[in-house]
């Protein structure tokens, strides 16, 4: 996880004081821990996202 | 009206100015005198429109005596979350970074809207920055107190909202909520709170959040003074592109028919009460409506992950330019949950989207059934300002982060939602009534029928 932070951060141009990095991770343990509920949850191939843009 | 008397309702106020009872002037002096007199303890307002509002308020009792019509708010004070715009103000979103930016050259649409219908801006409230926080605490300009006791939260992120109407200091104050940034101060500071259905109030010339979640609505210490303001805001807005173009539909006029006809069921699962105080309320609630079926929303707690995931990215890609300049200027708080929002893989976002349409689907079909459901606004009464967690059931939870958990399920598909104030001593909290999309009128006829025999109520504030 410290690997993925510094490089993610790193690729979109984000400061990261050290001092903050145990924070991030935390949060970003929380984001992927209610990401995997949503993501082991099974949709059909055609499920349309929310969002519906116009053209 | 004295600093000591009792707080009048915004409805009240309204008729007393159009009759000639009293003066718009008057009123508004009265409601300066009391954020004068009681603000310095609740720290709910960061800005004071002093001079705008008895410039205002000048204009209303002059078109008075030519014998104009005044709107059906006239002459009410208001205030506002202090992320709406506010002409000549910077909008500050309760950040130290925006403090920096030019003020705004225009008012919100919904500060406009109010101010048509007569009601007259007295300020700015305090919030948690950029939104991202459920407990009113904030950093750079001090937590807003609940006015029930000093010393706990008054919730968020819309805390000044409701420190601000819970403490009697305006009849109406105007929030956002993206994921329960409404109903969470509501249900803390004991005030009635709407969250609109997503798309139907405009949120143009505000700042935003999670363009995905985002709503602004009404706190009042009525449920009328609630359908009052919301109907002055309905209406089309081609200024924001989520507003849905549809025609204004009145519902003050409905109150009267109340409970009648209606189905009313209490959620069960995951948003079973785990705590004395939320159970009497819900039950309070459940008994005074005749509700004695439990249902069940299918999948709420992976609707609340989804949600959780949704507002931590879109929140971060709004923030990237911010973070890479001024990152240090953050509270560290919402500055950390933004960098590891910004890195969280996209492939997440778009299937948590997808899963929002089939929950709104399965949510949908319940409404077949029933017309409103019942479920609790939060988990507990106030916290203690600058507590850190809080029990729910067995397991300790963090305040920050799950005083919405009975929220996110609910804002995520857009339903509209009034939370009522149960009166209890020594805190107040609130039960949300949730409705079918567009049928706000349902869960404000139940509130004001609640209201009217007594089961639910804004309570005076101990300050």
């Amino acid at each position: 996880m410290d690997v993925l932070v510094e490089a993610g951060t790193k690729a979109l141009g984000l400061p990261l004081d050290p001092t903050w990095t145990a924070a991030v991770i935390f949060n970003l343990r929380l984001i992927l821990q209610h990401g995997a509920r949503v993501d082991e949850f099974a949709l059909p191939d055609d499920a349309e996202p929310a969002p519906i843009y116009r053209a | 009206m004295t600093t000591d008397d009792p707080p009048q309702s915004a409805a009240d106020i309204a008729s007393a100015v159009a009759s000639g009872r009293t003066s718009a002037q008057t009123t508004i002096a009265a409601a300066l005198a009391r954020i004068r007199e009681r603000d310095p303890v609740l720290n709910s307002f960061t800005a004071v429109t002093e001079e705008r509002a008895l410039k205002r308020a000048q204009a209303l009792d002059a078109a008075r005596a030519r014998g104009a019509p005044l709107g059906p708010l006239a002459g009410v004070p208001f205030a506002v979350k202090n992320l709406f715009d506010v002409a000549g103000l910077p909008t500050l979103a309760g950040s130290k970074i925006n403090r920096s930016y030019p003020p705004a050259r225009r008012d919100a649409t919904l500060i406009e809207r109010l101010e048509d219908a007569g009601a007259v801006l007295v300020g700015a409230l305090n919030m948690g920055e950029y939104a991202y926080d459920f407990t009113g605490e904030n950093v750079h300009d001090g937590p807003s107190r609940n006015p029930h006791d000093i010393n706990r939260m008054s919730g968020g992120s819309s805390g000044g909202s409701g420190s601000a109407v819970g403490g009697a200091l305006v009849p109406i104050a105007l929030g956002s909520d993206t994921n329960g940034s409404i109903r969470v101060p509501a249900s803390l500071c004991g005030t009635f709170g709407l969250k609109p259905t997503y798309g139907r109030l405009s949120r143009a010339r505000t700042f935003p959040f999670v363009a995905s979640l985002d709503h602004l609505g009404p706190l009042a210490r009525t449920a009328r003074d609630l359908a009052l303001a919301y109907d002055a805001m309905q209406g089309f807005d081609a200024d924001d592109p989520v507003c849905a173009d549809r025609p204004a539909e009145p519902v003050t006029p409905l109150l009267q028919r109340g409970a009648d006809g209606l189905r009313v069921a209490v959620a069960g699962g995951y948003f079973k009460c785990k705590s004395g105080d939320v159970c009497y309320a819900v039950d309070r609630i459940a008994s005074a409506l005749g509700a004695n079926r439990d249902i069940e929303l299918p999948e709420a707690e992976r609707a609340r992950s989804a949600a959780f995931v949704i507002t931590a990215t879109e929140g971060a890609s709004l923030h990237l330019d911010r973070l890479r300049a001024r990152a240090k200027d953050y509270d560290p708080a919402v500055r950390d949950r933004l960098l590891a929002g910004a890195l969280a893989p996209a492939s997440l976002v778009v299937k948590a989207q997808k899963f929002r349409r089939w929950y709104r689907q399965q949510v949908l079909d319940l409404f077949k059934e029933v017309d409103a459901i019942l479920a609790p606004a939060t988990p507990c009464t106030a916290p203690l300002v600058g507590q850190q967690t809080f029990m729910h059931g067995d397991v300790e939870m963090p305040v920050r982060a799950n005083l919405g958990l009975y929220t996110q399920p609910i804002s995520f598909i857009g339903l509209p939602v009034v939370a009522v104030p149960v009166p209890m001593n020594p805190l107040p909290i609130g039960v949300q009534i949730i409705a079918a999309p567009w049928r706000e009128d349902v869960a404000l006829r139940l509130a004001d029928m609640l209201e009217s025999k007594g089961v639910v109520g804004a309570p005076l504030p101990a300050v």
